[in-house]
């Protein structure tokens, strides 16, 4: 790949996914997006270029979502998890005993073992959250990580990496090496394709927001466009949760963190200025964003 | 960084399996994971070493000759102090039925091989015995 089609493919998934590559990640391009020429049926990945910069939404979409990192697993990090049964949960019911309903937000759901992660642990809380309406949104720009998702169904390894044994056999289905999330649970979660870089006020306001783990791949003002954007979109006295190697310290005033629990962060009122990245600068993906 | 410190007891983990290159293989992930290591070929010895000294772990094959882990373990929980080792089943058995028994018996976790070291720190941060789930 030439130095052009490199800066060609860096802006473009800087301004479509907010991914920021240095100059030296021409491998990790090459690896991401071959197979995905292949998939195509394209022989090669300039034939992708070709497709790409001939204005093709449909290979440019694809070559963003090839591009995004969707490692996760269950009640990752574990921490943010018991903050969530031992803190968030808690002052919600004291805080919303009038409305009775809370809602969470998984900004970067990936292949859902985040969201099912807090659909058990409110499984998991019921008694105390009879006669409670609970609410867990899931979204994520990859369409093929979100079908994932809703599928509910993972390998013997995945099932192995952050879920208690007792949660395995309480909450899945064992189909020979799969085992599928109960129906249960997964009919607690709803998904929604969704780019953090666009406009996400339509959600409405949430009480909880996971955003974790994909602001890392952002710039910095990206990182603060988006900080200022969930502010707007978390409840006064809400929850945001981020990953471990994320912070909004330096970047923004609109939240702080919470001392003593790593990961959480309240909002503290401050209000900034804020247009979505790419409004509907990505027409195709705007639409799919919306329904 | 999750390893004895100084003024730190050492943690010890029983490896039992009837393969001496799985026990190989566990015993290199939990080296790194700052473990001592025993090792036993069967339910029987694993005993005898408990009986000797308690370790802080046990990571348990099921299927063994002489002495089976199910079985082992029965034993272990009823030795003074054989309820204070975190046991971890790690084990070819891989059903629901397999893990109900091993959890009535008194294990921690289950693993269902093959495992990697991934699997491994995650359980093991699971029932506390390491800090971190994926230690660098
Ligand atoms: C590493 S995963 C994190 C999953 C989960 N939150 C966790 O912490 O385990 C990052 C996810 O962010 C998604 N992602 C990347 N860029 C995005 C964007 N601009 N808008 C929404 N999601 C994005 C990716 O598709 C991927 O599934």
């Amino acid at each position: 790949m030439n130095a052009s089609d490199y800066e060609y493919l860096r802006k473009l998934f800087r301004d479509h996914s907010g991914l920021d590559l240095s100059a030296d990640k021409q491998y990790l391009i090459e690896s991401r997006l071959l197979p995905l020429a292949r998939k195509c049926g394209l022989s090669s990945i300039d034939d992708l270029l070709q497709k790409m910069k001939g204005g093709s939404s449909r290979h440019i979409a694809q070559a963003v979502e090839a591009m995004t990192t969707n490692e996760t697993f269950f009640f990752r990090d574990k921490a943010p998890f018991d903050h969530f049964r031992d803190t968030m949960i808690p002052e919600l019911l004291k805080a919303r005993a009038g409305r009775k309903t809370i809602r969470i937000w998984c900004a970067a759901g990936s292949t859902g073992q985040e969201p099912y992660s807090l659909a058990i642990c409110l499984k998991e809380m019921s008694a105390q959250l009879a006669g409670w309406r609970t609410e867990i949104l899931a979204t994520d720009l990859s369409q093929d990580v979100l079908e994932k998702s809703k599928a509910g169904i993972y390998s013997q390894f995945e099932v192995q990496r952050g879920l208690p044994i007792q949660l395995l056999l309480k909450y899945f289905k064992q189909n020979g090496e799969l085992w599928q999330i109960n129906a249960e649970i997964r009919a607690m979660v709803q998904h929604r394709q969704l780019n953090l870089l666009h406009d996400f006020s339509q959600l409405g306001t949430f009480d909880v927001i996971f955003c974790r783990n994909v602001l890392i791949y952002f710039d910095q003002d990206t990182k603060i466009n988006v900080f200022n954007r969930l502010a707007r979109s978390l409840e006064g006295d809400g929850f945001l949760v981020l990953g471990a190697a994320e912070t909004v310290v330096g970047l923004t005033d609109v939240f702080k963190p919470c001392a003593e629990k790593r990961g959480l962060y309240r909002p503290t009122g401050a209000r900034a200025a804020v247009a979505p990245m790419a409004a509907a600068a990505m027409p195709r993906m705007a639409a799919i964003g919306g329904r | 960084m999750d390893g004895p410190r100084i003024g730190e007891q050492v943690r010890t983990c029983l490896v039992v399996d009837d393969s001496s290159v799985v026990r190989k293989i566990a015993r290199r992930i939990l080296e790194e994971l700052n473990f001592q290591i025993i090792e036993a070929e069967n339910g029987e010895r694993a005993l005898d070493a408990c009986r000797r000294a308690m370790p802080t772990a046990v990571l348990l094959d099921w299927n063994m000759p002489v002495m089976d882990g199910h079985e082992f373990l029965l034993h272990l929980r009823r030795l003074p102090g054989g309820d204070l080792p975190k046991v971890v089943f790690c084990t070819t058995e891989n059903n629901v039925d397999h893990i109900s028994r091993a959890l009535e018996a008194g294990a921690d976790e289950y693993i269902m091989k093959p495992f990697d070291k991934a699997i491994i720190a995650a359980k093991f941060h699971e029932v506390g015995l390491i800090a971190a789930a994926m230690p660098a």
